[in-house]
Order: C-alpha cells, then sequence, then structure tokens
C-alpha cells in the first residue's frame, strides 16, 4: 500500500506516501468521529509499543490508535524493563521479536535508534522521535491539521519558533512542509538555529513580530528549560519577551493567525495562556488529528490492503 | 570640576576644521545656536549678533573624542570614580562620549543594572554609554539577557577584565549577539599562560625579579577569539592590543573580514617594559606595557588602520590600592586627562602619523564600532566639539587630574598637544 516499509523519518520519505497517509488520516477521522470510533482493520496484529524515554500523548496517542484499528498492543516501557537491569537495545528488541510481533513504535533518546531497530525485527519499524533527529508522526499530524485548516498545504507561509536546533519536530515539519510546498521561516534565539539554514532550504530571523506578521501558521515549539542550564538562552524572561507568543504581540496583528504547538507547553514561557486557549489555537485538534493520523500509518504499514475505506 | 556655560550662540572664529567623516580640512568658522551646529562655513560674519566668540586661530576645531573604553567604578567603588568625576575627567581629556565598562561591583549584567547606568547620567555633561557583562557576574558560565539589556541602552557587550576562558561559551556569546549587531569585546588573556605574570615577561621581569605575563597568553586567546567570530561572522572588538604576536594575527584576519576591530590603549604606545626599572606600580596594567618590538607594531598597526581606535582603559585607582609592593598593587592607570598629549605626541610628532588620522581614531572610527551617529558636523546636529591646540608642549601634573584617582605613569612627562575646549551636551567649557 505504501512504498515503504516503515516510518524512520521524513526527510528521505516518498512524497506520495506522505500525502497518501494525509489524505487517508481524514478517512480515519471520519470514523473517530462516528459512536463506535473503531475498526477491524486491524485485528489479529499486534503491536508492540517501546517507549524507552517520557512521552505522555504519544504513547496514549499510539496505543488508543492501535485499540481502535481492533490489534493487540503490548507496551514497553524502559523505567520498568531489563533495560535497567543493562539489557542492550538489540537483545531487548530481540527478544520481543521472536515473541512474534507485527509491528514496533520506538521512542528514544538516540538519534538512529528507530533506523537500528529495523535491522533487528523484521516487522514494520514507527519512529515515536528518535532524540534530536525525526519526530515523523508529530510532523504528519501537523500536516493533517493544516491541510484541514487550509485544505491545502502548498504555497502556505508556516513560521516555526523555538529551539529549532535540537527540537525533532522541526526537523521532521521542515522536511515535510518543504516536501508539500509550503514556505518556512524559522525565528528563535541565534543559540538555537542551525547554522546550515541554507542547506535546509529555510529562511532564518531573530524578529517574531516579523515572522507573525507574514504567516498563516505559527508553529511554536517546546523551549526545553534545561537549555538554560546549558547556557544558550540567558533567562526564561528573555526568551519570553522575545520569543513567546505573547498575547500582546497575537493581539496587534492584522490578520488572525493559526497557532500551534506539539505540547507539552510551558504556559508562560513559550506561549500565553491566552493565546494557547484563544479560538485561533488549534492545538487541542492536534491531539485528535494525532490519533487519526496514527491510525493512517498503522493501517497503511500494517494492514492487508484489501479493506476498501 | 570645571563649570560650562550654555551654548546658546557660540561662534568658532578661525579654527582649523577638520571633520573626520566627510574628511575635510579647511580654514573656516563654526556657529553653535541653542547647542546644535547650524552653520559652517569660511567665514560667518558678526554684525549685528550676540554670539559669544572663541578665538580658534591656531586650534583644530573637530568631533568630541569618543572613548569606547573606561571604568568608572559605580556603583561599588565610589571612592576610585563616580559617574559624575568620570565624565568631567573625560571632559577634561575633551572626550563628549565615553563607554562605561561592566566591571562594577554589583556587575553590570542585567537589564535593570543597565538602566540605573543610563538614568544616572543623564544629566552629566557628556554622554555615557554603558557596556554590559558577557556572562552573569563575569563568571564565564552563563549569558546575560542582552537583548533586554539593548532594549535598556547597553552599547556593546564584555567581561573586561576577566578573560572569557571558555571557548564554548565565547562561542555561545558570539552567536547570541549576532541578534545584536553589537561586538563582543574580550579581555583575551589566556588565564593559564598568564600565570600570575605582574609585567612583561622578558629579561627585565628576570632582573626585576617578577612574575612574566607572556605575550603569547595574549596571542592564543586572540588567535581563538579571531577563529572563531570569523566562523561565526559575529562582530568581534579586540580590546587594548599589546603584543606583535596580536598585530600579526589581526592583519591575517582583517583582510577577510570587516566584522573584527581592535583599539590600542595610550600607555602600550608610549611604554615599555623597560621603564619599569623602579617597579613603579602605577606602570602596573593588564595587559602589561610590553616589550619595544611590541610597541613598534602596535604603533605600525594603528598607522596603518589595521587598528581601528585608541581607546585609554581609564582604569581608576585609590592610592591605596597603588602605594604598595608591586606584586599587590591593582593593575590599571587612569588615562583621559593625558589621552591626546599623548598620542599626538608619540603617533604624529615622532612617528609621522598625520593629524587627520589619528583624530578618527578617536572620532568617527570608535563609533562605528559602537554604531553611534557619526556625522557629527552635520547642520542641525547636537553640538559635540573639540577644540584643541596641536602644538602646545606641556607637562602633564597632578592638577590636570579630574579623576577622582591620580594613578597616572604620565604625571611629570612632557607632552605635546592640548585640548582648550569642549562643546557637549549644550554647554561649552574652558580647559
Amino acid at each position: 500500500m505504501l512504498k515503504s516499509k516503515h516510518l524512520i523519518g521524513l526527510e528521505h520519505f516518498p512524497i506520495s506516501d506522505l500525502n497518501k497517509i494525509i489524505d487517508t488520516s481524514f478517512k480515519f477521522k471520519e470514523i473517530l468521529n462516528t459512536e463506535s470510533r473503531k475498526s477491524i482493520l486491524l485485528k489479529g496484529k499486534t503491536i508492540v509499543n517501546m517507549f524507552f524515554e517520557n512521552s505522555t500523548r504519544t504513547k496514549i496517542s499510539f496505543s488508543l490508535a492501535e485499540k481502535r484499528l481492533g490489534a493487540d498492543s503490548i507496551n514497553f516501557s524502559a523505567s520498568t524493563s531489563s533495560v535497567k537491569k543493562g539489557e542492550t537495545l538489540k537483545d531487548t528488541v530481540q527478544n520481543i521479536e521472536s515473541m512474534k510481533i507485527d509491528g514496533a513504535v520506538i521512542r528514544h533518546g538516540h538519534p538512529g535508534s528507530a533506523l537500528k531497530l529495523t535491522e533487528y525485527i523484521d516487522g514494520a519499524v514507527i519512529n515515536a522521535g528518535d532524540g534530536s533527529h525525526e519526530h515523523p508522526t508529530q510532523a504528519i499530524l501537523d500536516m493533517v491539521t493544516l491541510k484541514e485548516k487550509f485544505g491545502k498545504i502548498k504555497g502556505l507561509k508556516i513560521g516555526i519558533v523555538g529551539d529549532i536546533l535540537n527540537s525533532r519536530v522541526a526537523r521532521s515539519d521542515i522536511f515535510a512542509l518543504k516536501k508539500l510546498g509550503a514556505e518556512i521561516v524559522v525565528c528563535g534565539p541565534s543559540t538555537l538555529l542551525p547554522g546550515d539554514a541554507k542547506r535546509l532550504g529555510i529562511n532564518i530571523t531573530y524578529n517574531l513580530n516579523e515572522v507573525l506578521n507574514w504567516c498563516d501558521a505559527v508553529i511554536a515549539l517546546r523551549i526545553q528549560l534545561e537549555r538554560m542550564h546549558l547556557g544558550r538562552i540567558p533567562s526564561k524572561r528573555e526568551y519570553h519577551s522575545e520569543f513567546g507568543l505573547t498575547y500582546e504581540k497575537i493581539s496587534k496583528l492584522k490578520k488572525d493567525i493559526v497557532i500551534m504547538h506539539p505540547g507539552p507547553m510551558n504556559r508562560g514561557v513559550e506561549i500565553d495562556s491566552k493565546v494557547a486557549d484563544s479560538d485561533n489555537a488549534v492545538i487541542l485538534d492536534q491531539v485528535l488529528n494525532g490519533v487519526a493520523s496514527r491510525m493512517s500509518i498503522l493501517y497503511l504499514l500494517l494492514g492487508d490492503g484489501d479493506i476498501k475505506l | 570640576m570645571i563649570k560650562g556655560i550654555n551654548a546658546r550662540k557660540i561662534l568658532l572664529k578661525s579654527g582649523r576644521i577638520i571633520d573626520p567623516f566627510s574628511k575635510k580640512t579647511f580654514n573656516g568658522d563654526l556657529l553653535i545656536e541653542s547647542g546644535k551646529i547650524s552653520k559652517i562655513s569660511d567665514s560667518i560674519s558678526t554684525k549685528g549678533k550676540d554670539y559669544k566668540v572663541i578665538n580658534c586661530k591656531g586650534l583644530v576645531v573637530t568631533h568630541g573624542f569618543c572613548d569606547m573604553h573606561v571604568h568608572f567604578r559605580e556603583p561599588g567603588r565610589e571612592d576610585k570614580e563616580t559617574l559624575e568625576s568620570g565624565s568631567y575627567s573625560a571632559l577634561a581629556g575633551g572626550f563628549t562620549q565615553v563607554c562605561t565598562m561592566a566591571n562594577t561591583n554589583p556587575v553590570i549584567d542585567s537589564p535593570e543594572h543597565i538602566h540605573y547606568i543610563v538614568s544616572k547620567s543623564q544629566k552629566l555633561p557628556i554622554d555615557i554609554f554603558p557596556i554590559g557583562a558577557v556572562s552573569k557576574g563575569m563568571k564565564g558560565e552563563e549569558l546575560t539577557e542582552m537583548l533586554l539589556m539593548q532594549k535598556n541602552g547597553a552599547i556593546a557587550f564584555s567581561d573586561d577584565g576577566v578573560p572569557i576562558q571558555n571557548a564554548q561559551f565565547m562561542k555561545l556569546a558570539l552567536t547570541y549577539s549576532k541578534m545584536l549587531n553589537v561586538p563582543i569585546m574580550n579581555h583575551a588573556e589566556d588565564i593559564f599562560l598568564r600565570n600570575d605574570g605582574v609585567m612583561n615577561a622578558s629579561s627585565i621581569s628576570n632582573n626585576l625579579g617578577l612574575k612574566g605575563n607572556t605575550s603569547l597568553g595574549e596571542a592564543v586567546m586572540v588567535y581563538r577569539d579571531l577563529l572563531l567570530a570569523e566562523s561565526l561572522n559575529s562582530k568581534l572588538h579586540l580590546l587594548h592590543l599589546s603584543t606583535k604576536e596580536a598585530v600579526d594575527l589581526l592583519k591575517q584576519f582583517k583582510s577577510k573580514k570587516q566584522l573584527i576591530t581592535a583599539e590600542v590603549s595610550p600607555h602600550h604606545l608610549y611604554f615599555v617594559d623597560e621603564d619599569i626599572d623602579s617597579f613603579d606600580t602605577n606602570l602596573k596594567v593588564a595587559p602589561p606595557v610590553r616589550s619595544k618590538k611590541d610597541r613598534k607594531a602596535l604603533i605600525e598597526g594603528i598607522k596603518s588602520g589595521l587598528i581601528d581606535c585608541i581607546a585609554t582603559d581609564h582604569a581608576p585607582h585609590t592610592l591605596e590600592d597603588k602605594e604598595t609592593t608591586f606584586n599587590e598593587a591593582a593593575f590599571g592607570m587612569i588615562g583621559l586627562e593625558s589621552c591626546f598629549g599623548v598620542v599626538n605626541k608619540v603617533l604624529v610628532k615622532e612617528n609621522g602619523m598625520s593629524l587627520k588620522s589619528l583624530i578618527e581614531k578617536i572620532t568617527v572610527n570608535p563609533r562605528k564600532v559602537m554604531n553611534l551617529e557619526t556625522n557629527l558636523f552635520d547642520i542641525g546636529s547636537k553640538a559635540q566639539i573639540t577644540i584643541f591646540d596641536p602644538n602646545e608642549k606641556w607637562k602633564f601634573k597632578n592638577s590636570h587630574i579630574l579623576s577622582k584617582s591620580s594613578n597616572s605613569p604620565f604625571i611629570g612627562k612632557d607632552l605635546v598637544g592640548k585640548v582648550k575646549f569642549v562643546i557637549s551636551k549644550n554647554q561649552f567649557f574652558t580647559l
């Protein structure tokens, strides 16, 4: 059904596969909006969710998507497993694989861990975030949200604000948006922006007001407060004043813009509560679209392909 | 303290007007009305006018001097200097604008501290622009709120007095400051190579039994900073160059990068390590006065334009801080009052630099580095004017010093070129 066997990242992901996942997501959203909210499209399939790193919404979102598709899922988290006893990734995964599974969802703190996993198991691997590398399912749900809001992605003007350098969400969003023909400007403190913007084909600015006045939608990224201790930003106060989506900045804009955030939010740092909770914010739509997108991804990678939606 | 009179209507008659912005020199008159430049021409008639006429025959009329590197010790050591006493010291040297370093107590490392300096300076007779600290508490660990500090009036950033030893931190500072378009000014001395040295490391320090500070300490850190600034395309200003090695490195990098600027202090152009023969603690300064070879390289560097600016590094200290052994004495010397007489003597009179070129180094060039207005003789501009006699020979004495401190090794030295009048912030001062 897709050209790809796994979903590891969007940098090299075929555009046709990406479009197919996005379009199919809307069909699953319809199912989610029906009374029963459930299908049996992945009945008999077993999926293991391996979370080596903490996660709330991604983990729940995948679990729900699997349940709504009728799959059997088992959860594994590093904090309560043999990883704590010193088992290597390879051994952990091969043990799980030998128990016959069809697909694996992995979140891991190290870049490349999802790709590594494809060497150890036969089933489909879905990257739920590998370190600072990629978070493709988040980017796909962002694309679904944008397409739902604007009807298209091509030609959209998208601002991404925050820690672009270390954000897997930013990286995957940039790859997806570029493939789909959106214009991108990234904004943040210079210590948190990539030095190779030209290679990524994106524009960079330090002036948030410039971005807000230009864009159709803005994606605020979570600022990891531990970056402060690494000396990359001097204070929450300065970040909030210069790079926060404050009510003051948003209320001055001449036109409405769509406000997005992948969560979890630091309210009062990168986004004001008044902005996060405003009518222009689609942050909770992103969450629901996350379930639909992940159903779409799981179905297209694991399904038999003979069930017409 | 000197008293100014209101610069309501002042005619500077028959001076040699040197405008370092337009690079024009001519003999003529300059009229100031209500503190602003109202007319410049070959001859301005006084008929029927109530101008206060200042005879400037034989004198040079030029932009007010700008010193991008002074220490005014307020807050914390008001016994050494205050913003007020410092500004009169500056006026006595012909300076109408100065930039104050952040190493006070407390350190100027927050928007609130910047605001304090700016508001305290409002009513003073010169413009004072605070330089903010690069790191909180000047510890070289965490960046200061540079964006908010700039909004409150910080003109540049420096931990001067304390070298930024951690290269990763320096890299972050040079990256963060790109958002502001202002220079990072690092006190470039590798603290490990400096090795507690109190004077230049040489046969002289060996003879005196004093611990030496090798020129390599400056060279190594200057090289590091130049590499970082070039690769990041950031603004870097090299403070108080003292070594030939640093001048040579600057030459290598400057041809490629215009974002890199440098300054030299009058004392490094005047003194050499041999002058410390009698343990004069007023010659104890950081970085130290170096060898004859270094002094020659600095003179060549400023003459050729490689070094952009002259900055005094005016560093007042009490008698108690200086009347002690060389090892225990504080580093630093005052420099505002003696500056012009020293650099004019060394560079113009003894080393053949043109007066026009010297003026650029203490007017337009530092203002360019600090993003200050440089076209000061534009009609309608607030008058910032310094009038000096380029040929007057004088002996520098305690009585010439308006600073609260008098730690100057120039006391008793014969200087050439003396500032006579200064116009600043709508006031006319006679020195």
